[in-house]
């Protein structure tokens, strides 16, 4: 009998069956939590292996999934709505405001409500020689609340993975074989795992990707305060291939992080010694020798295509995300869709194509309006007259109620990640808003022709 | 000191919400507690002590009534708020996150049962 002779009924979780997640990051975490969650709800026995090679509580590569560490103000106030507190070891620094720097100068933009509401984490233990025993793992934290609900972790690879009509079996590196009604792959952009995924999944295509820049620069706590403060330092210079830079500050380290397309080594440089970004730094510091990391990861900059057949979903990463932000609320958004596809209506194709396919949909239509967004502030980067007015706009907000300082809001939600970019679009649409950055151009055309008279 | 939890720091005994006010949003404690407490003939009926993770000022998000309680820092606390504008476009798009507020109400709706029968 082949596969699709099966009638749907033959797609459902029933008690006693068996799920393998494999990759134990926030995406393969959150899907795990919330499959259980949501189990238990409905009454149904149900099982799950993560299966994680990587140990998040090592430092540097061994542990570290390539990431800028940022949980943004939306995933904040989800997770504390879920009951998801961040323990104070993970959190390496509240972000109240964030700084915003132009070659033309620089404004500090506060969070409406004055209060800490983005996280700056770390993915695994810290970059490479990190022995700060105060610092704790995002994932392992995550990983720690999936077995605690009681999801079991097997620290292997897994090598294989074939379909048949009523399960999937993997076999892992070691030679262990073992069989599930419901493979998940929360394998990020791994070639290779992905790969693993054609043969269970064979009209999936994998994202496209584009390479960034990570660094860290380690520091002590009083220094980074004195400089960087709680503040994220997002930077819109007219440099190629950057579409922005930003500076994110930790306990005793500050994380760099560079978005575009395509960067390396030159590039990355070329951002480093700018005058923009070494004023932040204490005078004669030599960045080289307090870099104890960097890494050239690649991100997701269009969804993938069909992430989904009878009995395998893919989540996080490896299916949609977020252009250039906000990865792990991404991880967060899929992850749950797909644990509430699979718990509730099934795990044929047809179920995840219903139920689990919009929310990705939904993620790739957004980004097309971030692209555009993101366009738009690269005519920006480029233009000394509307860094100018951008920024005189921006500082003149500051004076005026929250509801009010429109642009701020707008570029908050830019570069935090913490709204849909469809809703930034359209607050960018507001005629005041219009009106006053028309007039902010006005202002600064007026102000460079009589610099220059 | 290392600036490790979110939201807003509230010092001891400083006044969260007060009866009364108008409510637009819900309250998560990072850290630390919070006393609920409402006035009676002069005096303070304490009704409730709430730690880290739990929340408070729910009934603002459903009603457009003011707030039935006072709700104060018992030692320093963080509190993260949540608005109620945000909250309801996530719920619109996830009804599942208001899965935990409903459960939490149902057992806050038990106690005061058994509170009344007490009574």
């Amino acid at each position: 009998m082949s596969m699709r002779d099966f009638s749907s009924e033959h797609f459902v979780l029933e008690d006693g069956s068996k799920i393998a997640v494999i990759g134990g990051g926030p995406a393969g975490s959150f899907f795990t939590y919330f499959a259980i969650d949501f189990a238990e709800r409905m009454g149904l026995d149900i099982s799950i292996d993560i299966y994680e090679a990587k140990d998040f509580t090592c430092a540097g590569p061994q542990g570290c999934n390539n990431c800028g560490g940022i949980v943004s103000e939306s995933l904040i106030q989800s997770l504390s709505a879920e009951g998801v507190v961040l323990p104070s070891k993970v959190i390496q620094r509240g972000i109240e405001s964030y700084t915003l720097h132009l070659e033309n100068g620089s404004t500090v933009i506060k969070t409406p409500l004055e209060e800490q509401r983005i996280a700056s984490m770390f993915r695994g233990f810290g970059p490479k020689g990190n022995t700060d025993t105060n610092t704790a793992s995002f994932d392992n934290f995550l990983f720690g609340l999936c077995q605690e609900k009681g999801a079991r972790v097997i620290s292997e690879r897994v090598s294989e993975a074939i379909r048949t009509a009523d399960a999937v079996t993997l076999t892992t590196k070691d030679g262990n074989k073992a069989r599930y009604d419901l493979v998940v792959g929360a394998v990020g952009l791994n070639g290779k795992a992905l790969s693993l995924f054609k043969s269970i999944c064979p009209s999936f295509e994998p994202p496209e990707t584009t390479k960034t820049y990570i660094s860290e620069f380690q520091m002590e706590p009083e220094l980074i305060d004195k400089h960087f403060g709680n503040s994220m330092h997002v930077f819109l210079l007219n440099l190629p291939n950057i579409k922005f830079g930003a500076l994110i500050p930790k306990d005793n380290y500050v994380t760099l992080v560079l978005l575009g397309s395509d960067i390396n080594m030159e590039i990355a440089c070329s951002f480093i010694n700018s005058k923009s970004v070494m004023k932040l730094f204490p005078r004669g510091i030599k960045l080289d020798d307090i870099t104890p990391c960097k890494c050239f990861p690649s991100i997701n900059v269009k969804g993938a295509k069909l992430a989904y057949d009878d009995r395998v979903v893919l989540v996080g990463d490896s299916a949609s995300s977020k252009l250039y932000k906000n990865g792990v609320g991404a991880a967060y958004i899929t992850g749950k869709a797909a644990a509430n596809a699979a718990i509730f209506n099934g795990i044929s194709a047809n179920a995840f194509k219903k139920y689990y396919q919009p929310v990705c949909s939904e993620l790739d239509n957004d980004n097309k309006l971030g692209k555009f967004i993101f366009s738009v502030t690269g005519i920006i980067q480029k233009s000394h007259l509307l860094k100018g007015a951008l920024l005189s706009m921006v500082i003149s907000e500051q004076h005026k109620a929250s509801h009010k300082r429109r642009m701020s809001s707008v570029l908050w939600d830019t570069f935090t990640g913490s709204a849909a970019y469809k809703n930034i679009f359209v607050r960018c649409l507001n005629p005041l808003l219009l009106v006053s950055l028309v007039w902010n151009i006005i202002k600064s055309t007026l102000n460079l022709i009589f610099k220059k008279k | 000191m290392r600036n490790n939890k979110l939201g807003r720091l509230y010092r001891d005994g400083e006044i969260v919400i007060n009866k009364g006010d108008e409510g637009s949003c819900l309250f998560v404690i990072q850290e630390g507690k919070v006393e609920v407490f409402d006035e009676n003939g002069g005096g303070e009926i304490k009704i409730a002590e709430l730690g880290s993770g739990e929340f408070f000022g729910e009934m603002g998000l459903f009603e457009k009534d003011v707030r039935s309680c006072t709700v104060r820092a018992s030692g320093n606390a963080k509190i993260l708020t949540i608005d109620k504008k945000n909250f309801y476009k996530t719920i619109q798009k996830d009804p599942t996150l208001a899965y935990r507020l409903l459960q939490k109400m149902s057992f806050r709706l038990r106690e005061l049962n058994k509170k009344v029968i007490q009574v």
